[in-house]
């Protein structure tokens, strides 16, 4: 690997990045963010020198190096290319993508070019899945890529054009709101009475600054609200159970990490209504007595940083955050955005906070719950970017407008990402309760034959269960619905998705670590037609055990790809699985078992290979 | 298992070290009593070569290194009602497995044979080559546990699983009351 001479790091430039971070370990992340953009790694040199800054030993910095995707010890490609790998960029032609990608550089998906120039690499669904398929080059996202746009991209990129010119020659000078409405669209398909309909600005946040904090949660409590994120917990339950302490500091996180494959509202949320979601953030400050938050932003959607940063900054101009809080005596709260830097897990707000603690992201013990001890060991409310925004709209209109709306036990509205086979993928904004046909039907899916409802997590679906409702109980989904036309091959979707587990599994726990490995053989073992009857309780027995005894939400639901398709596709399973009446097992293949030692003794097998010298 | 007739064992040794067996030897003065409800087919034990006929049980030792192993394992599969494999080889591919490790080479098998026969410190081999004798099985790229081979009934763990542990799961199986193992019975010391 050739390094341009200004691409090795000093000692001294490293020290004086951790400064910059005052070389605080709970910095980890930033620090190390820091020196993988300006110097392409992390080299174990550098982990020296970061480790002795922070007085942290360099094992401890390696382990968070090595945790996260976008970090890494080796060096990357000044240019870095991350093609969006989701099932639904696969089948929106990703394979002549990649292979453009690959003709036009010279190198293959996970190489860097010998002149340290490109590196190619795929990567985990980025949330763009209306628009794939789509790919990071740096920071810059870019949608709907086709071979002959690559082929274009590529020798524009090779003549040295800066990646967010891709997009427009003007991307610099625009304002940072405008650059990521041209680069990614929105796909607002239905915009709905409380977040994306018109929304008066901090009208939430001037009626809860002249309430009391109790009342402030008892609306929202009386609202119904519950979290966006997929799991539904009331939000005004966990604002109160912040609040049944006597800490001094507490927290408020806004979780952006949007991992979920599918899931994409979140970003059209901080496209549209980063402030909104600002303002439920300072609501829920004053609610609890926070003066100090956070926003947890996925590495995937650091083309949004500075949009998030300049709208931080303008709020902090107009009183809006800081101190006194529209001129409100005593009432302080500031936000601090924290990038993530590629991970699933990281979106479970243990995970969460263990990141944002420079930490590699593993999820916490089941308990104590983050409103008790979370960040730095205080209480802590993490939310879903949606439900601050619901928040802040609670406020303004009250309790009873919102539920009002959608369902006794799920009331509102919710954002659904709808993306897959169907002719209008984007954001629905609509009322809980809504049949899945009904939202189908809007979204142009007449031939839709399975759904996959909340993402790889949540449950995959067919026919005789499209009237169902989108509600708590019944189909929940922290937002994303991603449909399947009757082409397309469900083991296929099952085995990608087992293989995302496997991938983002954090590998504490170990039935979740190793479990998810086994699952995924036995998907590819069936796919392969050499499954038996015998798998099947295999699968069944070892996904009771993963889901039983994993710490968090991503081994408790991982197995839910094959158990929900085993569940609403048998025949699909049967017609793949052998009879198998010799008792013998179809994986093993002596032929190709015994390829390597015929080549050494170069002579046939006297007891398999036929003689045909007879 | 009808008790009119004797029931018909047949035991193997594949790639094992023949413990398994002599394990089976260690029930000693119980035998007799096994004798009484029991026939040998085709076993180490009786140098019987071939079956001579269905068999109600088959004990393997060992996992399956070369293709006579795989060869041998798939006719007692054929031949026998209940399969059980014996020991930590036949279970899991035991000691013989550990040429497994040999991971990150291109050519794991020949590295295996090099280092056997030509490139150990502690190896004479005057006429320095690798053994290819047509009467030598060719051996399969790693080593295999029987149930990966065929599917295999019961494991009796151990290396070598004790006399008692062997005794008591066949007399179980012959009287049709085989239900798992006790944990106290799962020791390996
Ligand atoms: C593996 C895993 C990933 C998660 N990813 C996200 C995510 O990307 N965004 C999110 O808001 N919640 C995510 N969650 C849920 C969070 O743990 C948490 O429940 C949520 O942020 C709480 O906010 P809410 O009550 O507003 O939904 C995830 C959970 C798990 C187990
Ligand atoms: S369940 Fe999986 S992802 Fe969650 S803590 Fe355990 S190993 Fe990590
Ligand atoms: S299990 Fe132990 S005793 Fe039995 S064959 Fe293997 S090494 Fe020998």
């Amino acid at each position: 690997m050739v390094q341009s001479q200004t691409d090795i790091a000093t000692p001294a430039e490293i020290e004086a990045i951790c400064a910059r971070f005052d070389d605080d370990p709970h910095r980890m992340l930033d620090i190390l963010q820091e020196v993988q953009t300006r110097f392409r790694c992390v080299s174990p040199e550098v982990m020296e020198v970061v480790a002795s800054a922070t007085g942290l030993t360099r094992v401890a910095v390696d382990a968070v190096v090595s945790f996260y995707s976008f970090l890494s010890d080796a060096p990357k490609g000044r240019v870095t290319i991350r093609l969006c790998d989701d099932i639904v960029d696969r089948f929106s032609g990703l394979d002549a993508v990649i292979a453009a990608f690959e003709a036009e550089l010279g190198i293959k998906v996970g190489q860097t070019s010998g002149d340290g120039a490109f590196s190619l690499e795929v990567t985990a669904c980025i949330g763009m899945c209306d628009q794939a398929p789509a790919a990071m080059i740096n920071d810059v996202v870019l949608t709907s890529l086709t071979a002959e746009r690559v082929r274009d991209l590529v020798t524009q990129l090779k003549e040295g054009v800066d990646p967010g010119l891709l997009i427009g020659s003007r991307y610099y000078e625009k304002p940072p709101q405008d650059r990521i409405r041209d680069a990614v669209r929105n796909n607002i398909r239905r915009a709905g009475a409380v977040l994306l309909g018109p929304v008066p600005a901090d009208s939430g946040l001037k009626k809860a600054l002249q309430m009391r904090p109790e009342q402030v949660i008892d609306i929202i409590e009386d609202s119904g609200l519950r979290g966006c994120g997929g799991a539904g917990f009331p939000a005004g339950k966990k604002l109160r159970h912040a609040t049944q302490n006597d800490s001094t500091r507490r927290f408020v996180f806004c979780n952006a990490d949007e991992g979920e494959p599918g899931t994409f509202k979140d970003r059209v949320l901080l496209t549209e209504r980063a402030h909104l979601m600002v303002e439920g953030m300072t609501v829920a400050a004053r609610a609890i007595g926070a003066e100090e938050g956070l926003i947890y932003l996925r590495g995937e959607y650091t083309y949004m940083r500075d949009h998030i940063l300049a709208v931080l900054d303008d709020r902090r101009a107009r009183g809006l955050l800081g101190r006194n809080i529209m001129g409100m005596e005593g009432s302080h709260f500031d936000v601090r955005l924290q990038m993530g830097a590629g991970s699933y897990v990281c979106g479970e707000a243990g995970a969460l906070i263990s990141s944002c603690e420079g930490l590699p992201g593993e999820p916490k013990g089941r308990l104590p719950l983050p409103t008790e001890r979370g960040y730095l060991g205080l209480p802590t409310v993490v939310n879903n970017v949606e439900t601050f925004c619901h928040i802040a709209r609670v406020m303004d209109r009250g309790a009873e407008w919102f539920r009002g709306m959608g369902t006794d036990t799920s009331p509102g509205t919710k954002l659904f990402s709808v993306s897959g086979d169907c002719l209008n993928p984007g954001i629905y904004e609509l009322e809980y309760g809504l049949t899945l046909a009904e939202l189908l039907d809007m979204a142009g899916a007449p031939e839709a034959a399975a759904v996959m409802v909340g993402g790889p997590s949540g449950t995959i679906i067919g026919r005789e269960h499209f009237g169902r409702r989108l509600v708590f109980g019944d189909l929940p989904t922290g937002g994303a619905v991603m449909i399947f036309g009757p082409h397309r091959n469900i083991l296929e979707i099952v085995d990608y998705y087992m293989g995302f587990f496997v991938h983002e599994s954090c590998g504490y726990c170990t039935p979740c670590r190793v479990g998810n490995v086994f699952l995924h053989k036995a998907v590819q073992k069936i796919r392969a037609g050499q499954g038996k009857q015998a798998d099947l309780d295999y699968i069944r027995e070892y996904s009771a055990t993963i889901m039983e005894t994993s710490r968090c939400g991503l081994g408790q639901t991982s197995p839910n790809p094959i158990l929900s398709t085993l569940k609403n596709f048998p025949l699909l399973y049967s017609a793949m699985l052998k009879g198998g009446g010799d008792r013998t097992q179809p994986t093993f293949d002596i032929q190709d078992a015994i390829e390597e030692a015929r080549s050494i003794a170069q002579r046939r097998s006297y007891i398999f290979d036929r003689d045909f010298t007879q | 298992m009808s008790t009119d007739r004797k029931a018909r064992i047949a035991t193997v040794s594949l790639a094992g070290c023949f413990g398994c067996h002599m394990a089976i030897l260690d029930m000693d003065e119980r035998l007799i009593d096994l004798m009484a409800r029991v026939e040998f087919d085709r076993s180490p034990l009786n140098d019987l070569k071939r079956f001579t006929g269905r068999c109600d049980i088959g004990i393997v030792e060992g996992g399956c290194c070369n293709e006579e192993n795989v060869h041998t394992l798939q006719e007692f599969r054929r031949n026998c009602d209940v399969l059980v494999a014996l020991g930590q080889c036949a279970i899991m591919g035991g000691l013989p497995a550990m040429r497994n490790a040999i991971m990150h080479s291109d050519d794991p098998l020949r590295d295996c044979l090099d280092e056997a026969y030509l490139s150990s410190p502690y190896t004479r081999n005057l006429t320095n080559t690798v053994p290819n004798d047509p009467v030598l099985p060719l051996l399969l790229d790693r080593v295999y546990p029987c149930s990966e081979v065929v599917e295999i009934d019961l494991q009796i763990p151990g290396c070598a699983p004790s006399g008692d542990i062997i005794h008591d799961t066949l007399i179980a199986l012959l009287d049709g009351k085989f239900r798992g193992f006790e944990r106290t019975e799962l020791r390996f010391d």
